[in-house]
């Protein structure tokens, strides 16, 4: 196995880490909110709109937010640093990044906290 | 890696042609690079249209209906489509990789009976969601 060094300043294996600590994650919410569909009630609006008002449900939903902006941030910088060769360009397109990601959190939160 | 092998000139031969219909990639490959794909995919657009579809349906009685008509358009069904596509494939490629990374089944028959298992498990997921929304 590749000797891969968590701690100091290898920040690039931190990302990797979190990456990996932020999928699973995601999975677990994935696979709980999955199973209370499949096995729940019929979703009309009333049900809909409980399950996202309980306080368990909202902080889940978000940690899972902050999970995919975490997550997403470390794969699309690798996807722009493999693919946007010219600094300027890769600048540009990490500075769109970190703004939808910032986009997306502050509409996960006014959805969740109405 | 020594700086010699560095620096040796390597042939470019990256045309998307040439790697879809040239290159035979080998499946472990195809995992890979549909795993990017998807993931670019999850993280634009439909990351921006579930949360403005949830944001809908939350709203009022009124939009949830509307979310409810929308989704049953042939279309966007299609767009649902390709999202539960994407999220299976991303999820168990995912899986994948996290095996991976804990040294498991990192022999190349296995990585390639793993590769054909995320594209079949990932296909049908697709195809029983896909059975349940139609």
């Amino acid at each position: 196995m590749v000797n891969r060094i968590v701690v100091g300043a290898h920040y690039g294996v931190g990302s990797w880490l979190a990456q990996r600590i932020t999928a699973v994650i995601m999975a677990v919410y994935s696979v709980i909110l999955l199973v209370m569909f499949m096995t729940g009630r019929p979703i009309s609006y009333g049900v809909w709109k409980d399950l996202f008002s309980q306080g368990w449900m909202r902080v889940a939903t978000l940690l899972f937010a902050v999970s995919l902006a975490w997550h997403a941030w470390v794969g699309v910088r690798d996807i722009i640093m493999d693919y946007a060769r010219p600094d300027g360009l890769r600048l540009a397109l990490e500075v769109i990044t970190i703004l939808m990601i910032a986009a997306y959190i502050g509409w996960t939160v006014q959805i969740l906290w109405r | 890696m020594s700086s010699a092998a560095a620096k040796k000139p390597r042939p470019k031969y990256l045309s998307l042609f040439a790697l879809l219909f040239e290159i035979r990639l080998p499946a472990p490959a195809w995992v890979s690079g549909l795993h990017r794909a998807s993931g670019a995919l999850l993280f634009f657009p439909f990351a921006a249209w579930l949360l403005y579809l949830l944001d809908t349906s939350l709203a009022s009685e009124q939009g949830f209906a509307h979310v409810r008509s929308y989704l049953a358009m042939p279309i966007a069904k299609l767009g649902l489509l390709l999202f539960i596509w994407a999220y299976a494939h991303h999820f168990c490629a995912g899986i994948r990789f996290l095996l991976l990374d804990l040294n498991k089944g990192i022999d190349l028959p296995q990585a390639r009976m793993t590769s054909y298992m995320v594209f079949a498990v990932s296909i049908l997921l697709t195809a029983f969601f896909g059975w349940r929304i139609w």
